[in-house]
C-alpha cells in the first residue's frame, strides 16, 4: 500500500516537475536578431541637395549613422550588412578611390559586405589597396579569386554567433563578363550562383549548424526583359535553407520585403533598399525555445 | 496487500517514461525562428547628423568642393535619361558632343572623319538638373574613368549596331546614324550621315573603351578592323564642352524613328 502511494506520488511529482519545467522553458525570453542592410550606396556620402529633383534631402552617411545608433541602443544583437556596389557614383570615389567609403562603414560598425560589379571599377588592385581601411570582411561564394590577389582574403561565407544564435552569411556576385572590363577583374572566375548556393547552404546548415542563413546577393532582384537571367527570385525558388536574401545591383526599391517559396515550400524573404543610401533595411528574427509552430513562421512586412 | 507485480511494473515504466520525457524536454531546448518582421526605413532629415561622422567627412568634402563647384554653363531644362523610348535629351547631348570632339581629334590625328558615335544608356548615371552646370554634374553623369576610342567597322557591323539597338530596346546615345523601324520593330532603313550603308565601306565609330572591350555585349566592336585610342576621358570631354558653351542645347531630334 505504501509502496503504491509512493509510486503514485512520484509519478504525480514527476508530472508536476515536467509541467513546471516546460512551462518555465516556454517562458524564456525571446531572442531577437536584428539585420540591418544597405546596397548600391555608390559612394553617396552626403545627402542629396535640397534642389535635387528626385531625392531632395534624402540619404547621407551621418544621418544613417544616427539611425543605426538608435536601433543599436534598443537592440543588442545587430548585424549590419551591405550587398555591394559600395564604390562609384560621386567624386568621393574618383578623388579618394574608396578610402572614405570604407572608413565610414568601419565607423558605422558594418559587419560584412559582398562585392558588386562597381567595386572592381579601380581594378581588383584598386579594391585590394583600400582593404586596410575596412574593419569588416567581404564574402563571395561564387567568385573564385584563386588566381587573384584576393585569394584567401575574400571568403565564401562568415558565421556570426549572437546571443547563442548562429548566423551564416554568404555572398553572391553577378556575372562580370560584358559588365566589367576584363582588365579590371582579371582572373576572377564567376560560378553559377544557384549551384554554388546549393553547396554552401548545405555547409551552413549541416556543418556550421546555423540557425539563420542569409545571402548577401549582388545578382539583381528580377530581370523582366531577360527572364532566363539568374536573379534573387529564381535563386530563392531553386534552392533551400536560405532565410533571407539581401539583394542589390538592380537598384530595386521594394515597398516591403518580398516573400518567395523555396524548393521545400518554405518562405524566403528577399529585401533590397534601392540605392544611394536613401534607405536602411531592417529585418528582425525572433527565436523561441520549444517547438516549431504548426502554422509556419509569422512574417510581418 | 502486496501490489500485483504486473501493475507495479506498469507504474514503474510510467515513471521512467515521464522522467525520460523530462530529460528529453531539457535536452531539446531547441530554438525556433517563429516570427519575422521586416521594414525599410527612409533616411530623411528626421535623423540628425552624427557629429563624429560629419566632422570626419568635412575635410574630404571641402577639398573636393573647391574643385567641383565652379559654374561652367547653364542648363535651361532638366535633361533626364528616363524620358524617352528610343532617345533622350541627355543621351542626344552626350552623343552629339562626343561625336563633334571625336571628329575633330580624328581629323587632326588620322586625317579621317567620324561617321557615328555610340555610347550606352547605362553609362549615364545622373540627370543634368535645370540651372547652373558645374564640374560636379559631369562627375555625377559620368563617374566612370572611361576613355574615348574610335573603332573602324565594316558596313556589315554598322547594321549589327542597328539591330542591337532595336533588340535591346534601350535609348543608347547615338549620333550620325538614323534607324527607321515599323510598328513591329522591324528595321526599314538605316542611314549613316544621311546615306544608306555600304557593306564593304569602313565606318569610324566613336565609343568608350568600356563598350569597345565587351561592355554591354556590344559584340560588333570585336570585329573592328582598326582602333584609335583618343587618350581622352569621356568625363573630361564633357567638362571641356561645358567650359566652351554658355547654355546647353535641348536636343530632341530622333535617331530611331518609329514609322
Amino acid at each position: 500500500m505504501k509502496r503504491r502511494d509512493f509510486i503514485q506520488k512520484t509519478a504525480a511529482g514527476s508530472a508536476l516537475v515536467l509541467g513546471g519545467l516546460s512551462l518555465s522553458s516556454f517562458n524564456d525570453p525571446v531572442k531577437k536578431i536584428t539585420i540591418l542592410h544597405t546596397n548600391d550606396v555608390h559612394s553617396h556620402i552626403d545627402p542629396f541637395p535640397a534642389d535635387d529633383p528626385r531625392n531632395a534631402n534624402m540619404g547621407g552617411v551621418a544621418r544613417r549613422a544616427t539611425l543605426i545608433e538608435s536601433i543599436r541602443q534598443e537592440n543588442e544583437n545587430v548585424l549590419l550588412l551591405d550587398a555591394g556596389d559600395i564604390f562609384q557614383g560621386t567624386p568621393y570615389f574618383n578623388y579618394y578611390g574608396g578610402e572614405l567609403e570604407f572608413k565610414l562603414m568601419s565607423m558605422l560598425k558594418y559587419d560584412l559586405a559582398t562585392l558588386g560589379n562597381h567595386d572592381f571599377d579601380n581594378g581588383i588592385d584598386g579594391f585590394y589597396a583600400q582593404l586596410p581601411h575596412a574593419k569588416f570582411d567581404f564574402v563571395s561564394a561564387n567568385y573564385d579569386f584563386k588566381n587573384t590577389m584576393l585569394d584567401g582574403i575574400v571568403k565564401p561565407y562568415k558565421v556570426f554567433v549572437k546571443n547563442g544564435i548562429r548566423i551564416g552569411v554568404f555572398g553572391l556576385g553577378i556575372e562580370l563578363a560584358g559588365l566589367v572590363d576584363k582588365r579590371l577583374y582579371k582572373e576572377t572566375v564567376y560560378n553559377d550562383p544557384i549551384e554554388v548556393t546549393k553547396d554552401i547552404t548545405k555547409t551552413l546548415k549541416q556543418d556550421e549548424k546555423c540557425d539563420l542563413v542569409i545571402c548577401l546577393s549582388h545578382i539583381g532582384f528580377l530581370y523582366k526583359n531577360d527572364p532566363d537571367k539568374v536573379c534573387d527570385i529564381t535563386l530563392a525558388q531553386k534552392t533551400r535553407n536560405i532565410d533571407l536574401i539581401i539583394g542589390g545591383h538592380t537598384h530595386t526599391f521594394l515597398k516591403k520585403t518580398y516573400i518567395e517559396k523555396n524548393l521545400d515550400g518554405e518562405e524566403v524573404l528577399i529585401n533590397q533598399v534601392g540605392c544611394y543610401g536613401l534607405n536602411l533595411g531592417q529585418v528582425d528574427f525572433y527565436f523561441e525555445n520549444g517547438s516549431k509552430t504548426f502554422n509556419g513562421r509569422s512574417i510581418t512586412v | 496487500m502486496p501490489l500485483p507485480k504486473k501493475y507495479n511494473t506498469t507504474l514503474n515504466r510510467f515513471v521512467l517514461f515521464l522522467t525520460f520525457l523530462l530529460i528529453l524536454s531539457c535536452s531539446t531546448n531547441k530554438l525556433y525562428n517563429n516570427r519575422i518582421e521586416g521594414k525599410n526605413i527612409s533616411i530623411t532629415t528626421e535623423y540628425k547628423d552624427n557629429t563624429e561622422i560629419e566632422n570626419f567627412i568635412t575635410p574630404y568634402r571641402n577639398h573636393i568642393n573647391k574643385d567641383l563647384d565652379s559654374v561652367l554653363a547653364y542648363c535651361p531644362e532638366t535633361l533626364d535619361k528616363s524620358q524617352g523610348k528610343w532617345q533622350t535629351s541627355i543621351g542626344n547631348l552626350m552623343a552629339d558632343v562626343t561625336f563633334e570632339t571625336a571628329d575633330k581629334l580624328l581629323l587632326i590625328r588620322e586625317n579621317k572623319h567620324l561617321d557615328i558615335c555610340l555610347l550606352n544608356h547605362g553609362g549615364i548615371r545622373s540627370i543634368i538638373p535645370k540651372g547652373n552646370v558645374t564640374t560636379r554634374n559631369a562627375y555625377e553623369i559620368m563617374p566612370f574613368e572611361n576613355s574615348l576610342i574610335v573603332a573602324a567597322l565594316k558596313g556589315e557591323q554598322v547594321k549589327e549596331i542597328a539591330q542591337y539597338m532595336i533588340d535591346g530596346k534601350k535609348p543608347h546615345p547615338l549620333s550620325g546614324m538614323q534607324i527607321v523601324i515599323d510598328s513591329n520593330n522591324t528595321i526599314k532603313s538605316i542611314t549613316v550621315q544621311g546615306k544608306p550603308i555600304n557593306d564593304s565601306q569602313v565606318y569610324y565609330v566613336a565609343t568608350s573603351d568600356y563598350l569597345f572591350n565587351g561592355g554591354d555585349n556590344m559584340d560588333f566592336f570585336k570585329k573592328a578592323i582598326a582602333q584609335y585610342d583618343m587618350d581622352y576621358k569621356l568625363r573630361n570631354l564633357l567638362i571641356d564642352y561645358f567650359k566652351e558653351v554658355d547654355t546647353l542645347p535641348v536636343i530632341t531630334s530622333q535617331r530611331i524613328v518609329n514609322e
